[in-house]
C-alpha cells in the first residue's frame, strides 16, 4: 500500500523514514521524494500488514500521512477516454479495458505527469 | 445513452441474389457455365429501406467479421450501410459567426470572443474563430476551441471588437455579450478533418517534449499515436468512391456535409483529408470537446462519422478493413525538423496492443484520439439511420485522387549553424593540466574548450568558470575531473534558430559543433548569434 507523507518545516531535517523503519521493522520502498530546505513530500510503499503501523509511527513524529487508496481523481464528465495518460505514467496506473480508460488503485505515486498530459484537464491529484 | 440496435441492424437471413443483381445468363450453345453474380444495389434503394425501417446497418468494427463469414457478395445482400466514426483532436477546425449589425453599424477589423482573437477581415460582421487560437489572458488553457465549446453549451461569451470607420460604418468599437442563439449564423467549417491515418510520435532526445502529439518522454520513453483505425471513414473508402462533395455526414452530433478535400489532402500516400461543414447551433457537447495540449496550445476534439452504403462488392471489400491492415510510421519528434526520421512502421493493431518493440525495448504506446468516442460516433450514426432520421446523400462530385502536401517554398534563406560557427576552435585532451587550460583561455578568444579523445572525438567541455571554480576550491588536478561530460552539441546543417533554442533551454552560452562521427568542427556561441542577427537586422 502507498502512503504519502507530508513533512512540515519543523521536522524536515530529522531522519524520519529510517527511524520509522527501525521502529516498525517494515520494509519501506521510497517511490518518490521531494525534500527541500523547508518541507518534504514523500511517497512510500509498504506491505498491507505493516501499513497501519507505519502510518501511526509517522503520525507520532508529526508527519501528515495520507493513505493513497484511490489514484488521481478523475472528472468523468470531462474524460473522453483518449488514453493520453496511459503511456506517460511511470507506474502503469492507467490501462484500456474495451477502449475505456480505467485506473488501478495502489499504483499511483502522485507524480502529476498525467495531470499535464490530459488534454481535457480531467485529472487532479488527491491533495491539490 | 445510445440504444442498442433494433431488429433492423442484424443481417437479414435472406438467401439468393438481392435487388439489383446482374445475372449474365448461360450463353446459348456455349459448353461452359457462364454465370457471374455481381451484387449491386442503389443508394435510393438503401434510403427507401431507411424510410421503411428495415435497413441493415453495422459499424465498421463489426463489418470485417461479417465479410469473412458471408463473403463480399453475401455482405452486399445482407448489409446496407457501414457506419464509421472518428474522435480526435482536429486542430484545423473553426466556425464562421455572423454577429448581426449593430447600431450605429461597425465594420469589424479585429474582434475577440472571451479574449480569443477571431479573424475579422471577412466583411463587416462575419468572423472566423479558429480552434487553436490561444486567449490573451489565459494562454493555452483557454482558446478558440473553448469558446466554441462554451457556445455549444449555451454559455454567453463576451465580444469586443474594433472597427475601421467608413461613411457606411461609423462605429469605432463595440462590446457585447452573445449566446449561440444570438448569432444569425454559426457555421462550423473545418479545413482539414478526419485524417485517413496519422504518423505516430516518439522522442529520442534527452528531454521531455510537449507537442501536439502530447507528452513525449525522453530516450524513447513512450509512443503517442492518433487515429480511429478500422473506424476511420476514409480507411473504409480509400478510393473515395462514396466520400465526395455533398456527402452527408455526422458532425459533432448533427448532420453536416463534406464540402471538399481537406488541406494537405494527399491520397497518393494514404493521407486523405476532408473539409467539412455543419451548423454549430445543432451540435452537441458530447461530440465536440475543447482540449489543451500542454505547452502546445488549444485544440478541438471533433466527432465525425460517415455512413458508407454497401452498394457493391468492391465497397463491401473495402469496409472489411481491419486495424492490422492500416499501417503508419513512428516518427522521431526528437529531431526538430520538417523531415523527421522514421523509427518504425507499424499497424494500428500493433499500436493498440499497448507496446511496440523499439531497438529491443518494449515501449509503451497510447493514443490521443478516443477510440471509445469514435465508437460512440459510429453507434450514434447507426442509431440515427435505424430510426429513419439520417438518409444517405449521393456526392455531387468526387474528391480528387491526387493531392499535394509539399514542403513550404521558403524564399528567405534560413541560416544554418555551419554558416555562423567559428571554425578556428582549440580542442584539448583530457590529460592536460588545469594551468595549461587557463593559459589557453587567457591567451585566446574562447571561454569554452572542447575536450577530445585520442581519436579526436568529443568527450566533454571545460569552461573558464570550471577552471576558476577548481582553483578556488584548491583542487588543482586533471581536466577529466572537472569537465562536463554531458555536452549539448549542434550539427553544422542545423538551423541557427534551433541551436539558439538549445542555448536558451539549457541556459548555456556555447555549443561545440560536431560532425556525424562526433569530431569537433567548430563552436557556436551566443555571441556569434548576436553578432549574426544584429548584422542581419542592420543589413
Amino acid at each position: 500500500m502507498k502512503l504519502m507523507l507530508h513533512v512540515e518545516p519543523g521536522i524536515v531535517r530529522q531522519p524520519l523514514v529510517s527511524s520509522v523503519i527501525l521502529e516498525t521493522g517494515a520494509l519501506v520502498n521510497i517511490e518518490r521524494a521531494k525534500v527541500d530546505a523547508v518541507s518534504g513530500e514523500i511517497v512510500i510503499d509498504v506491505s498491507s500488514d505493516k501499513c497501519m503501523e507505519v502510518k501511526k509511527a509517522f503520525e507520532q513524529r508529526g508527519v501528515k500521512v495520507v493513505l493513497l487508496e484511490v489514484p488521481v481523481i478523475r472528472d468523468d464528465m470531462e474524460c473522453i477516454h483518449c488514453g493520453a495518460c496511459i503511456s506517460i505514467c511511470p507506474t502503469g496506473t492507467f490501462r484500456f479495458e474495451d477502449f475505456k480508460v480505467i485506473e488501478d488503485a495502489g499504483k499511483c505515486v502522485q507524480c502529476g505527469a498525467c495531470i499535464e498530459a490530459c488534454p481535457q484537464r480531467a485529472l487532479r491529484l488527491i491533495l491539490k | 445513452m445510445y440504444t442498442q440496435p433494433g431488429n433492423g441492424s442484424t443481417p437479414k437471413g435472406s438467401g439468393g441474389p438481392g435487388i439489383g443483381t446482374v445475372v449474365i445468363p448461360q450463353l446459348f450453345n456455349t459448353p461452359c457455365l457462364y454465370i457471374v453474380f455481381v451484387e449491386e444495389k442503389s443508394l435510393s434503394e438503401i434510403n427507401e429501406r431507411i424510410r421503411e425501417g428495415n435497413v441493415c446497418v453495422v459499424t465498421a468494427e463489426e463489418m470485417p467479421d461479417l465479410v469473412d463469414e458471408l463473403g463480399t457478395d453475401g455482405a452486399v445482400r445482407e448489409v446496407d450501410v457501414v457506419t464509421t466514426g472518428t474522435f480526435g483532436a482536429m486542430c484545423s477546425s473553426g466556425v464562421f459567426l455572423n454577429l448581426g449589425h449593430s447600431d450605429p453599424p461597425i465594420k469589424i477589423s479585429r474582434a475577440w470572443l472571451n479574449r480569443v482573437e477571431a479573424y475579422g477581415g471577412v466583411a463587416a460582421v462575419d468572423l472566423f474563430l479558429g480552434a487553436t487560437q490561444p486567449s490573451e489572458d489565459q494562454g493555452d488553457e483557454y482558446g478558440g476551441a473553448h469558446v466554441i465549446e462554451d457556445l455549444v453549451t449555451g454559455r454567453e461569451v463576451e465580444i469586443k471588437a474594433q472597427g475601421s470607420i467608413t461613411d457606411c460604418y461609423p462605429r469605432l468599437d463595440l462590446e457585447t455579450g452573445m449566446r449561440l442563439d444570438d448569432f444569425n449564423q454559426a457555421t462550423m467549417v473545418n479545413p482539414r478533418n478526419a485524417y485517413q491515418r496519422y504518423d505516430a510520435a516518439i522522442n529520442s532526445s534527452e528531454r521531455t517534449l510537449h507537442t501536439y502529439m502530447g507528452t513525449l518522454l525522453p530516450r524513447h520513453g513512450n509512443i503517442s499515436f492518433s487515429g480511429a483505425g478500422v473506424l476511420n471513414p476514409i480507411s473504409n473508402d480509400p478510393n473515395l468512391e462514396y466520400l465526395g462533395i455533398g456527402t452527408r455526414i455526422f458532425l459533432c452530433g448533427t448532420q453536416g456535409y463534406i464540402i471538399g478535400t481537406g488541406t494537405q489532402h494527399n491520397p497518393q500516400d494514404n493521407f486523405s483529408t476532408l473539409m467539412v461543414k455543419g451548423d454549430l447551433k445543432e451540435m452537441s457537447n458530447d461530440y465536440l470537446r475543447a482540449a489543451t495540449f500542454q505547452d502546445y496550445g488549444p485544440s478541438l476534439y471533433v466527432g465525425l462519422g460517415v455512413p458508407i452504403p454497401v452498394l457493391n462488392e468492391r465497397i463491401a471489400g473495402n469496409t472489411a478493413v481491419r486495424d492490422r491492415d492500416i499501417s503508419t510510421d513512428i516518427l522521431d519528434y526528437g529531431v526538430p525538423r520538417r523531415s523527421r526520421p522514421v523509427v518504425k512502421t507499424v499497424s494500428y493493431e500493433d499500436l493498440y496492443t499497448g507496446f511496440v518493440d523499439i531497438e529491443g525495448k518494449e515501449v509503451k504506446t497510447s493514443p490521443l484520439s478516443s477510440r471509445y468516442m469514435a465508437r460512440q460516433v459510429a453507434d450514434a450514426l447507426r442509431d440515427l439511420i435505424l430510426k429513419g432520421k439520417f438518409f444517405l446523400s449521393a456526392p455531387v462530385e468526387q474528391l480528387s485522387l491526387t493531392g499535394k502536401n509539399d514542403p513550404m517554398r521558403q524564399t528567405r534563406e534560413f541560416p544554418l549553424v555551419g554558416d555562423v560557427m567559428s571554425r578556428d576552435v582549440v580542442t584539448v585532451h583530457e590529460d592536460i593540466s588545469i594551468s595549461e587550460v587557463a593559459r589557453i583561455i587567457v591567451g585566446g578568444t574562447y571561454d569554452h574548450l572542447p575536450v577530445v579523445s585520442e581519436s579526436e572525438k568529443l568527450m566533454g567541455i571545460v569552461t573558464a568558470w570550471d577552471i576558476s571554480k577548481a582553483v578556488a576550491n584548491g583542487k588543482i588536478s586533471q581536466i577529466s575531473e572537472i569537465m562536463t561530460r554531458r555536452v549539448f552539441v549542434a550539427s553544422p546543417d542545423e538551423p541557427l534558430e534551433l541551436a539558439a533554442r538549445k542555448l536558451d533551454h539549457h541556459k548555456i552560452s556555447a555549443l561545440p559543433v560536431v560532425d556525424k562521427d562526433n569530431h569537433v568542427m567548430g563552436m557556436i556561441t551566443s555571441d556569434d548569434m548576436s553578432r549574426f542577427f544584429s548584422r542581419r537586422r542592420s543589413g
